[in-house]
C-alpha cells in the first residue's frame, strides 16, 4: 500500500509535481477529468495508464465460484503424505498438517491431518446409520438426517494422533524435516455435533455399562474402547468441521470427537456404539497406541494427550534472511485443559522467557504463542516449553526417552529444539 | 462499523470477547434430544456386532486348526506378512517372545498381544487389507490358530473355536498396565 505509485500520465499533473500516494493519484485523475471536460488537450494523446499496472489490474477477473479454492500460488501449502505400505494400500498412513506454513490456530479443512488405517471410504450419507446397542434399555439406530435435527454444540478443540512426533522419539539422528513433517499430526477445528450423552440417555444405559466400543464404517472397521465417563463428560457425535460437513478423510458423515484424547479414539465414519461392561481390547488399544516401558510392560489406555508445544516459525527447513527482528511463533496445547504459560529459550533450555499467548487459551485447543526476537546472527537453540492449568510441564526429550521403551513412540510430547545457525539455516536437533 | 469512534470499537470488541468467553467456559450442553432413534431389531444388531472382547462373548460358531490355517495363510496373508508370519512388507506376526524387556524388543502377535480374541476380531474385520471381511468364520478361526501355532503358543492340532480361543493364554497377557483411571 505504501509503495509509491508511478505517475499515471504526464498531462494529468502539474509539471514538476510527482504524486507519491494513491490519494495524490486520485486527485490527479479528478483534475484531469475536469480539464478534459472543458477544453481540448492535445497532451492527452499520450499512453493510457494500463501499461503501468500488472495484468490482473487490466483484465476482467475470474467468474464467481461456487466453492472457493486457495490461490494457485499457495499450491505448495499442502499436507505431507506418507503411506505405510506404499501402493499396496495408498490410503493407509498419514497426511500431516504443514504447521510451519499456517498461522492462527484453526486448521483449514483441506489441511487437517488425516491418519487412516485402510483409506477413506466414500460414504453415502443417505445410507449411513449409527447404531447404539449393548447394555442399553432400547437399542437405537439413527440416520444422518435424524441426527442432523438434534440440538448441537460447537467447540474449538485440537485433535492429535498419539503417534505424532514419533520420529523425534525413535530416530537416532534428528529427522531433517519441517515442523509439520515431524509434528503435523495435530490440527485444530471448530467442531459441531450432538453431545453423545443425549443419545446415550435416549437409549437408556444399563447401570452395568461402564465402557463403550466405538466402530467405524471404513474397511479397517477401526474400533476403540472408551470409558463412559468420557462419553458423559465432553464427547460429541460430530457432523460439522469449521462450519461445513466433515471432510471425507475426517470422518464424513459422522465421527466421534473426544476432546484432548488420542486422535485414534475419535473414531471416524462412526457406525456403531456398543455399551459394554469393560474394554474390548481391540488391536488399536493393545498392539498399538499403548506406551511400552523400558521394563517390558506397556501402559494401556493412556488416553489423555500431554502438554506440548512447538515453534513453527522459524523451524527446520526454513532459512533466516539476515539479522534483525523476527517473530518466534508457535503452537501449544494440552489434553488436560488450558495452556497457562509458554516459555521460550534461545539457548537450548538454559534460560527461559515468557511468550505472549494470543487471544484466549481455550481448553483442549491449540493456542498461538509469540515472542519478538532480534537475531544478531549468532547461532541459537530455540525451544518452547508449555505449562497447562493443571501444572503439567512439557518434558525434555531426555525425560521422554528415559521413561519409555527404546522403541517407544506414542505420546511424545517432549520439547522440540531448532538450531538456528550463523548461515541462516534452521535444523532439527536433539539436546 | 468503521464509522464508530475508536473508543466505541474498543468497547464493542471487549463485549464480544466477554460473550465468547462465557459461552466457551460454560460449554452448556442441551438437556434433551428429540428422540428420533428407531429401535434396532435383533437381526440388525446381530449383523453389525462383530467386536469380540477377551471373554469371547459374541464369537461365532465354527472353528479351525493350524493345518487348515496354513492354507488360508499362504493364499490370503503371506504376500504381505511373509513366510510363517516373518513380516515384510507388513507387520511381523511371529517371534520376539521374551524380548520385550531387552534393548531390542520385537512386538508381534506372539510376543506382545495380550488376548487371542483380538487376533480373531481384527482379522475378521480388517483383513486381508485388500479385501477386508472376506474370510469365512472358519477361515478366521483357522488362520488365527495358524498364527498362534507358529508362535509356539498352541499345538498344531488344537482346534480354535468359540470355547477354546478365549482360553488361550498369550505370553504377554499380564504385560499391560491399565492407565484408564490415572
Amino acid at each position: 500500500m505504501d509503495t509509491p505509485i508511478r505517475k499515471p500520465y504526464s498531462s494529468a499533473v502539474t509539471p514538476g509535481e510527482t504524486p507519491e500516494r494513491r490519494g495524490f493519484l486520485k486527485q490527479g485523475i479528478k483534475i484531469a477529468g475536469a480539464i478534459a471536460g472543458t477544453a481540448a488537450l492535445p497532451a492527452l494523446a499520450a499512453e493510457p495508464i494500463g501499461k503501468e499496472f500488472p495484468a490482473w489490474s487490466t483484465a476482467i477477473g475470474k467468474p464467481l465460484s461456487t466453492y472457493g479454492q486457495p490461490s494457485r500460488f499457495e499450491e505448495p501449502v499442502k499436507r505431507y503424505t506418507g503411506s505405510a505400505y506404499g501402493t499396496l494400500a495408498p490410503g493407509t498412513g498419514s497426511a500431516r498438517t504443514p504447521l510451519e506454513k499456517l498461522e492462527g490456530v484453526i486448521t483449514p479443512n483441506g489441511l487437517h491431518y488425516d491418519r487412516s488405517h485402510n483409506g477413506t471410504p466414500e460414504i453415502d450419507p443417505a445410507k449411513h446409520k449409527l447404531l447404539i446397542h449393548g447394555l442399553v434399555k432400547r437399542p437405537l439406530t439413527f440416520s444422518i438426517a435424524e441426527l442432523s435435527r438434534y440440538p448441537m454444540v460447537s467447540r474449538i478443540c485440537f485433535l492429535e494422533c498419539a503417534g505424532n512426533s514419533s520420529a523425534n522419539a525413535t530416530s537416532p539422528q534428528p529427522p531433517q524435516a519441517s515442523a509439520g513433517g515431524v509434528h503435523g499430526l495435530v490440527s485444530c477445528a471448530d467442531w459441531t455435533g450432538i453431545p453423545l450423552a443425549l443419545l446415550l440417555d435416549e437409549a437408556g444405559v444399563d447401570p452395568a455399562g461402564k465402557w463403550l466400543l466405538a466402530e467405524g464404517a471404513d474397511s479397517a472397521a477401526m474400533s476403540r474402547s472408551v470409558p463412559l465417563t468420557k462419553a458423559y463428560d465432553d464427547a460429541l457425535i460430530a457432523l460439522y468441521q469449521n462450519g461445513e460437513r466433515l471432510r471425507p478423510e475426517n470422518g464424513y458423515p459422522v465421527r466421534l470427537l473426544l476432546p484432548g484424547w488420542q486422535g485414534n479414539m475419535s473414531v471416524k465414519w462412526l457406525s456403531r456404539i456398543k455399551v459394554t461392561d469393560g474394554p474390548t481390547h481391540t488391536k488399536d488399544e493393545t498392539s498399538k497406541y499403548t506406551n511400552p516401558m523400558a521394563d517390558g510392560t506397556a501402559r494401556q489406555f493412556t488416553f489423555e494427550l500431554g502438554v506440548k508445544s512447538v515453534i513453527t516459525r522459524p523451524s527446520a527447513t526454513m532459512t533466516m534472511h539476515g539479522v534483525g527482528l523476527y517473530e518466534i511463533s508457535g503452537l501449544a496445547w494440552s489434553g488436560a485443559g488450558r495452556i497457562s504459560r509458554v516459555e521460550v529459550s534461545l539457548d537450548g533450555g538454559g534460560t527461559w522467557r515468557d511468550a505472549a499467548l494470543q487471544g484466549q487459551a481455550l481448553p483442549k485447543s491449540l493456542v498461538r504463542f509469540r515472542l519478538p526476537w532480534d537475531w544478531n546472527g549468532t547461532p541459537a537453540l530455540l525451544q518452547s516449553r508449555a505449562i497447562d492449568e493443571k501444572g503439567n510441564v512439557q518434558p525434555t526429550r531426555r525425560m521422554y526417552k528415559a521413561e519409555n521403551a527404546v522403541d517407544g513412540r506414542f505420546h511424545n510430547n517432549s520439547i522440540v529444539t531448532w538450531s538456528v545457525n550463523a548461515d541462516g539455516s534452521v535444523k532439527n536437533v536433539y539436546v | 462499523m468503521f464509522t464508530f469512534k475508536p473508543v466505541g470499537v474498543t468497547l464493542a470488541t471487549a463485549a464480544l470477547l466477554a460473550a465468547c468467553a462465557t459461552q466457551m467456559n460454560d460449554t452448556v450442553m442441551p438437556a434433551r434430544g428429540p428422540n428420533l432413534g428407531r429401535v434396532a431389531t435383533a437381526q440388525e444388531i446381530r449383523a453389525a456386532d462383530i467386536s469380540i472382547p477377551p471373554s469371547g462373548e459374541g464369537l461365532p460358531a465354527g472353528g479351525g486348526d493350524a493345518k487348515q490355517g496354513a492354507q488360508v495363510y499362504a493364499a490370503k496373508c503371506q504376500a504381505c506378512h511373509g513366510e510363517k508370519g516373518a513380516g515384510k512388507p507388513a507387520d511381523a506376526l511371529v517371534g520376539g517372545i521374551g524380548s520385550l524387556a531387552t534393548s531390542k524388543p520385537v512386538r508381534t502377535v506372539g510376543s506382545f498381544w495380550p488376548y487371542a480374541t483380538t487376533l480373531f476380531d481384527y482379522t475378521r474385520r480388517a483383513m486381508p487389507l485388500q479385501n477386508p471381511k472376506s474370510l469365512s468364520d472358519d477361515e478366521v478361526y483357522a488362520v488365527s490358530a495358524y498364527v498362534l501355532y507358529v508362535n509356539g503358543i498352541i499345538a498344531e492340532s488344537a482346534q480354535m473355536n468359540a470355547q477354546t480361543l478365549p482360553q488361550v493364554m498369550m505370553p504377554n497377557r499380564d504385560g499391560f498396565i491399565d492407565y484408564s483411571r490415572k
